[in-house]
């Protein structure tokens, strides 16, 4: 069985039902890319994947043991990126990414490197506020560096950057899976790995039958 | 608890960055307070009877003013997600969040509370009894209120739902906290009317953190 | 709980609520009659309240079903968030509009006993009050429940406010007593204790029993209309 294993997987948001009979399997070193049109649930995988958003089916295992049997240790290892930043308007970029950081009571020792990586250095000290929304995103980025956690989820990380930031994003990327992490990651069609399996959601859209029976 | 502990400095640390929230609360209670002399009249006899139930009351409006930000600005930027995420019970963040939402509000009032006391002619055993009752019933209102916060994250009319639905739950706090003072006019001892303040106290403290966890699980579904 | 548990799906309590609502709703028509008749024909005009006396044959039912519509509620609430039965949340929705009219009645109707009874109309007597903050609960709860653009968000919001206040219920109810003996106001309000002679506790039990079908009934009516309405709502989802 693959390290990540998700079986027929279906999620409803807002009463409604976003996809249905989702599986996937991912090997250490293997990224994910969720593809589809708008609403067509990326966002809902990625949530339902972070145990946020309430599974209406299906199974997910990390080697080889339900995720939601032990929360704690499958959020641990977890480093997640949503649409928001996450970087606190009025604490400074390095407060923001140490916080986070010392949240999962993770190590610090490699954050002027992730900051380095990210073209951070010269406005660590800034407070979140005064920051672009790309230099933000940035930042967010650099925090799922940081983390070092072993499977990234990552919900339209390349959104908003520029060229450079793009190649860092994809250098941190390859590291990643090079070292053995996984990830899961929405994308528009920036996202350009080697070793990355796409998947449509759409693909996963419910029949008209589902829909019908799923309120009776 | 070194989770909790860096919690509740992030959550400090914040407040210092933005003084002017905690001034707006003070602001809002001595405002508030003050408006009663203008409203019933100068007399004593009056405000030192009135005095203890106003500065309740003033306090318990001044602690709904600051909850707004006890998570609804976690929930825009990004960090609720974080939150929820962090490998630590989801209960105890609620709780430090609390517990620096009272540092920043509840301790404040408490500590400005004798300067008040003096406004409405209250002697000093009084003053004394009110403090304290402040003291023992403000965690109870940040625990209540983290939990109307919690609710209303993402709701239409957030602030005024917000007050309909802790205010309420909140009357047993008024009611001791001012008791406790009145006890010291009717000649009996304060001492019952603060300790049902503190086992309120106790009683948020077990019923409401997993309310509000559930509450923050539910806001970022 | 296998009774709850059939229940919870939508179109089986729909069946069962077709053939129930004519028997309650005609159970509940038979039985106001009736205590009504005997609040107002059988049982003798206290010698010290007169005929005011009769006020109670509908303020103490309303009180009662009030309190056990909070509790209700939060059972509904516990059922919604332990073993997710997502009718309910439905119920809920028709339930707490239903307690707050039976918590206003008995507002109302402890106003009109209090005017004869102490020539004003309202005295913060320790039953009105605790009355008063379990009205304000209700509103609590009905406007959470209704206050997000999603309706799931609502309820289950609403399912958490609900625990907790049936667990602050009678801490409110016991520091509103304690307040009340601080300040020592008049109690007219009180049955006689054990002693109720049964030509006044026969109508009482009555019209209690008709309260609880009216609820019942207004229950069952308004978690159809909700069914229904949460129907069109998925409908227009689908069609988009």
């Amino acid at each position: 069985m693959p390290a990540l294993n998700a079986e027929n997987l279906a999620c409803r948001r807002g009463g409604r039902l976003v996809f249905t009979g989702l599986g996937f399997g991912l090997e250490q070193g293997e990224a994910l890319l969720l593809t589809g049109r708008n609403g067509s649930g990326k966002s809902s995988l990625l949530r339902l994947l972070a145990l946020m958003t309430p599974r209406l089916r299906g199974s997910l295992t990390w080697t080889g043991i339900e995720v939601a049997e032990q929360p704690e240790a499958w959020r641990l290892a977890l480093a997640w990126l949503g649409h928001a930043d996450a970087i606190k308007p009025d604490l400074t970029v390095r407060e923001s990414l140490a916080g986070a950081q010392l949240l999962r009571k993770g190590r610090l020792d490699s954050l002027d490197h992730a900051l380095g990586r990210f073209d951070l250095t010269a406005i660590a000290d800034r407070p979140g506020r005064y920051l672009s929304a790309g230099q933000r995103r940035r930042a967010a980025l650099a925090r799922v560096m940081l983390s070092g956690a072993p499977i990234w989820l990552l919900d339209e990380p390349a959104a908003g950057l520029d060229e450079p930031s793009r190649g860092a994003l994809h250098l941190t990327l390859r590291e990643h899976m090079k070292s053995g992490g996984l990830a899961v990651i929405s994308t528009h069609g920036d996202i350009h790995l080697p070793s990355a399996r796409p998947i449509d959601l759409g693909e996963f859209a419910p029949s008209a039958d589902a829909l019908a029976e799923d309120w009776s | 608890m070194t989770r909790f502990r860096h919690l509740v400095a992030r959550d400090l640390l914040t407040a210092w960055r933005r003084p002017g929230d905690v001034l707006l609360v003070l602001a809002f209670f001595l405002l508030a307070a003050s408006l009663f002399p203008l409203g019933v009249g100068p007399e004593p006899q009056i405000l030192q009877r009135i005095g203890p139930g106003v500065l309740w009351v003033a306090a318990l409006f001044a602690a709904m003013l600051s909850l707004d930000r006890l998570f609804a600005e976690d929930l825009v930027d990004g960090s609720l997600e974080h939150l929820v995420l962090a490998p630590l019970p989801l209960e105890l963040a609620a709780l430090a969040k609390c517990l620096a939402h009272w540092l920043t509000g509840g301790l404040p009032l408490t500590l400005m509370s004798p300067a008040l006391g003096l406004l409405f002619g209250l002697d000093g055993s009084q003053i004394a009894v009110l403090a304290v009752s402040l003291l023992l019933g403000t965690p109870s209102l940040s625990l209540l209120g983290g939990l109307g916060a919690a609710l209303t994250l993402g709701a239409r009319r957030g602030g005024a739902l917000m007050s309909l639905l802790v205010l309420p739950l909140a009357v047993p706090v008024l009611i001791f906290g001012v008791g406790a003072v009145e006890a010291l006019a009717g000649g009996a001892g304060s001492s019952n009317a603060l300790v049902l303040l503190a086992a309120f106290f106790l009683v948020a403290l077990a019923s409401t953190p997993w309310a509000i966890a559930a509450a923050l699980r539910q806001a970022v579904e | 709980m296998a009774g709850m548990h059939a229940l919870a799906n939508p179109a089986r309590f729909q069946r069962f609520s077709a053939r129930a609502l004519p028997w309650s709703a005609g159970l509940t028509a038979i039985l106001l009659l009736v205590g009504l008749y005997m609040a107002f024909f059988v049982a003798p005009p206290d010698y010290q309240q007169k005929e005011t006396v009769r006020i109670m044959f509908v303020h103490v039912p309303a009180a009662w079903w009030s309190m056990a519509g909070y509790a209700f509620l939060a059972g509904l609430g516990a059922a919604l968030l332990v073993w997710k039965h997502p009718l309910a949340a439905l119920m809920a929705r028709a339930a707490a509009p239903v307690g707050a009219a039976f918590a206003a009645t008995c507002l109302i109707t402890g106003s009109f006993w209090g005017r004869p009874m102490w020539g004003t109309w309202w005295v913060w007597d320790a039953r009105l009050t605790s009355m008063l903050v379990l009205f304000f609960l209700f509103l609590g709860h009905i406007a959470l429940s209704r206050a997000f653009d999603s309706p799931e968000r609502g309820d289950k919001a609403a399912a958490i406010l609900a625990l907790v206040g049936v667990i602050n219920l009678p801490i409110i109810k016991f520091s509103v007593d304690w307040w009340n003996t601080l300040h020592q106001p008049a109690s007219v309000m009180k049955l006689g204790g054990t002693t109720i002679h049964s030509s006044i506790l026969i109508p009482l039990l009555v019209m209690a029993v008709a309260f609880f079908m009216l609820f019942v009934t207004l229950v069952l009516m308004r978690t159809e209309t909700e069914i229904g309405r949460r129907r069109l709502e998925m409908a227009a989802l689908a069609a988009e």
